[in-house]
């Protein structure tokens, strides 16, 4: 099923890039949701901003949205106005839409948008070769600050709980499995939702070992209904990664009250 | 074309006052008082950038004869402050009446023109009404100036004032308290302004912005997104009411950037839409206005000059960017850039844009100024069923969003259709629409997007690209466009010299041929536009190699008053 949803264009990734897992699991969560009658192929549209996460599109063979540098949110947000039997993803990056398009992702949060955001979050600008993202680490040696960034990172996920999310998750790329259910979660969810995947980028920002020693997945009993739980759930003392779906809601969407 | 009728008077009338002091409701309701007698009305609003205080005017003239822009010299006056009054002092003419609010008579009364104290916010606290009811006394006044007995004014008014400042019953009794209040004052009516429906204009009071919002639904408008700004705000405003009770849907996002590219994931979804902005929330919009170029995206845009630079005289007029907007966008793609002159026009522009812009899936804009999208007038709009110009359908075969065609122009199809994946990229794309840059697809998908402007121009001929008024043989000729054709009308009436006004409506694709044709044989063109660098005579020259031999050009965020403009006309047809 999963040669379906693939094109003919050659993968111009790295070679093991982790975006390629990240692939494989959308394209493994979209057959299964299909195979159960949960979704039809030609109601998903696949979006994407610019950066590296954004080649992705040329690799499913299904209907796909290339927006502007950080403008993918805005464009699923009026496909999806537009038509509601439509299911909408939009793949961005850490550049695209914690830097460039940042204002989009919060407002849609804010409203509550029936949308699914998945970021490829490798903390850095990958495609322009080597600058500091809004999620890169104090201190990042880039093309842009030679001696060190000196802000601090954002933290996109307390940010989302913020601004009105109503699916809040972490994954990691590597783990495609983990990543493939959380996908399906996430667009089974009716409103904002919002998955960081932790995307190690090998060539310019390598974080691959940090993440095999850091990753803990949230315990089985943890209460995704309790927003402050979740909120602190987020971050642990050890400096541990905490990954899962921290936070689920019902809330109306903006497009049901349109 | 027009004939100009010449010596048939026209009036002219301001509400002058504070902003909050319910200066526009008084305008609107002289104006539709003028329209209710069959006259044929245009009211220009004047505000600064801010809510209370400051100097506001409506300013309205009407005539037995099709009036296309307001005049400067006044015949009364309705003030609600001394200072606003002084003001407008050159522009009284000999005999012209200021009512003012009593309290501020005094400071008045070394003025030579007759002043009339009427107790406007006195009976407005008496009455309990809101504040900006004031004007509405004044109204009442200007009924008995020129000479309707009260009754008929009663009635008139009765029909006129509407649901608003406290509702019709207790503006009435507003007005007739400041009827009573001229008439006490020994004031006398003066006849010559009273007009009995001299040209019986059926038509309706329009603003430029709700004649936009018309010509879109018009032409199936299904979605409008859009950030306010002005002098582009009234289209929003519009449709957003239009949408209580419609299927139509209208959403206000975030910011100028989010509400083009929501709107570019609507027209990809298959539903009609627009945006709409000022020009300073359009240079917001430049990238996706050029990602519409490369997906081939339907999308119509109302784009409101106001003057700049930047924030610029926020809500001032302006013609200063024509050559922006016909530019617009990064990289070269089709595009179609209609200038409407007046509301009829503007709702004509609207529905031909969005028409075209799903007709040939490219951008297409109504390019409008602050003078005409917030000004009033007597408007006849054809108003008939909706014309939806059909997108070209999906046919049989594998499906390719940018099918090579010989018009340019691929099937359409959308998101949810079974057998067809639709792509859309803000890269150069191969034709089934993923990512390309090899130099033979990036040519063959530039060329095979200009195909479309053949169409384009096919099609443009149908429709009024040019117009000619006035003498279309004289040898003296001028051309301008936008709402400069308003005063240029007017001020054509007051010229002696034989005169070929040629308006220019289209700008892109440029109607060279009809422009050439139209000053065929003119030994000395005049060019007439509101910005400094003379841009439309810039584009004339680039696009047909016509040089225009004088200009008039005025950037002082200001429309051109018809008298002023007659006389730098005059001035330059001297000229040898």
């Amino acid at each position: 099923m999963t040669s379906q949803l693939a094109t003919s264009t050659k993968i111009s990734w790295c070679p093991g890039c982790p975006n390629n897992q990240i692939l494989v699991a959308f394209r493994k969560a979209v057959t299964e949701l299909c195979e159960v009658g949960a979704l039809k192929e030609e109601n998903i549209v696949a979006a994407a901003g610019i950066g590296c996460h954004a080649k992705i599109l040329d690799y499913l063979n299904m209907n796909t949205f290339n927006a502007l540098h950080g403008r993918a949110i805005p464009a699923i947000e009026g496909i999806k106005a537009a038509n509601d039997a439509l299911t909408v993803v939009a793949f961005s990056g850490d550049g695209d839409s914690y830097s460039e398009g940042l204002s989009h992702l919060i407002h849609a949060a804010q409203r509550n948008s029936d949308i699914n955001v998945f970021i490829h979050d490798n903390q850095i600008f990958a495609l322009t070769t080597g600058q500091a993202t809004a999620t890169s680490p104090k201190g990042f040696k880039g093309l842009t600050r030679p001696s060190g960034s000196i802000e601090e990172p954002i933290d996109p996920l307390r940010m989302m709980m913020n601004a009105g999310a109503t699916f809040v998750a972490r994954a990691y790329a590597g783990e495609y499995e983990k990543t493939k259910e959380i996908m399906k979660a996430a667009i089974a969810h009716k409103g904002m939702s919002f998955i960081d995947i932790a995307q190690p980028c090998i060539t310019f920002f390598d974080t691959r070992d940090f993440y095999k020693e850091h990753i803990v997945w949230l315990p089985e009993d943890h209460d995704t209904t309790n927003l402050d739980a979740a909120y602190h759930a987020t971050k642990r003392d050890d400096g541990k990664i905490p990954m899962g779906i921290f936070y689920r809601a019902d809330r109306p969407t903006f497009e049901q009250q349109l | 074309m027009d004939t100009v009728k010449q010596n048939i008077p026209v009036f002219t009338v301001a509400v002058v006052g504070a902003a909050g002091d319910g200066i526009k409701e008084g305008g609107l309701h002289l104006a539709e008082l003028a329209q209710h007698i069959g006259c044929s009305v245009y009211l220009t609003m004047e505000y600064p950038s801010l809510i209370r205080g400051g100097h506001n005017f409506g300013r309205m003239t009407y005539g037995a004869r099709e009036v296309h822009a307001d005049h400067s010299a006044l015949d009364a006056i309705i003030a609600m402050n001394s200072e606003s009054v002084l003001l407008h002092l050159e522009e009284l003419k000999e005999g012209a009446v200021v009512f003012v609010d009593a309290p501020h008579a005094e400071a008045l009364k070394e003025l030579s023109c007759k002043v009339v104290a009427l107790p406007m916010m006195a009976a407005v606290k008496g009455a309990g009404a809101p504040h900006a009811a004031g004007p509405s006394v004044g109204v009442g006044a200007y009924c008995y100036l020129v000479g309707r007995s009260r009754e008929e004014a009663e009635a008139m008014l009765g029909e006129v004032f509407g649901d608003i400042l406290g509702g019709v019953a207790m503006n009435v009794s507003l007005a007739m308290r400041g009827y009573d209040a001229a008439k006490e004052s020994g004031l006398m009516p003066k006849s010559e302004l009273t007009v009995n429906g001299g040209c019986v204009h059926t038509g309706e009071l329009l603003e430029g912005n709700k004649s936009v919002a018309l010509g879109f639904l018009s032409a199936g408008l299904e979605f409008y997104i859009g950030y306010p700004m002005t002098p582009a705000s009234g289209i929003l405003h519009f449709l957003a009411k239009e949408a209580v009770t419609t299927d139509l849907t209208v959403i206000h996002p975030e910011d100028e950037i989010a509400a083009i590219n929501m709107a570019l994931g609507v027209a990809y979804a298959g539903k009609r839409v627009a945006t709409g902005t000022a020009t300073g929330g359009f240079a917001l919009m430049q990238e996706a206005f050029s990602f519409a170029g490369v997906t081939e995206m339907p999308l119509a845009v109302a784009v409101s000059q106001r003057q700049g630079p930047a924030t610029g005289a926020a809500t001032r007029t302006s013609q200063g960017d024509l050559r922006f907007v016909v530019s617009a966008g990064h990289g070269e793609f089709p595009r179609i850039v209609i200038a409407p002159g007046d509301a009829a026009e503007a709702y004509t522009a609207a529905r031909t844009a969005l028409n075209l812009a799903w007709k040939f899936q490219t951008p297409a804009i109504v390019l409008l100024d602050k003078q005409l999208s917030e000004s009033y007038q007597t408007t006849i709009v054809e108003k008939g069923a909706k014309v939806v110009t059909p997108h070209k359908p999906q046919t049989e075969g594998e499906y390719l969003r940018f099918r090579f065609a010989d018009d340019g122009v691929s099937p359409l199809a959308f998101p949810g259709t079974s057998n067809a994946k639709v792509k859309a990229t803000s890269y150069e794309h191969d034709e089934f629409g993923v990512a390309s840059d090899k130099p033979e697809m990036v040519q063959a998908m530039q060329e095979k997007r200009w195909k479309k402007m053949e169409g384009i121009r096919a099609d443009s001929r149908t429709c009024e690209t040019v117009k000619v008024y006035g003498d279309s043989s004289a040898k003296d000729a001028v051309v301008f466009f936008g709402s400069t054709k308003g005063p240029m009308l007017e001020a054509c009436k007051m010229i002696e010299t034989p005169l070929r006004l040629v308006q220019i409506l289209w700008m892109e694709p440029f109607p060279e041929e009809e422009v050439m044709k139209a000053l065929d044989g003119v030994a000395r063109i005049i060019d007439v536009e509101a910005n400094h660098n003379g841009q439309l005579a810039g584009l004339l020259r680039e696009k047909t190699g016509i040089v225009c031999h004088e200009k008039i050009l005025k950037f002082n965020a200001r429309p051109f008053d018809p008298a002023v403009l007659a006389a730098e006309l005059r001035n330059k047809l001297s000229l040898s």
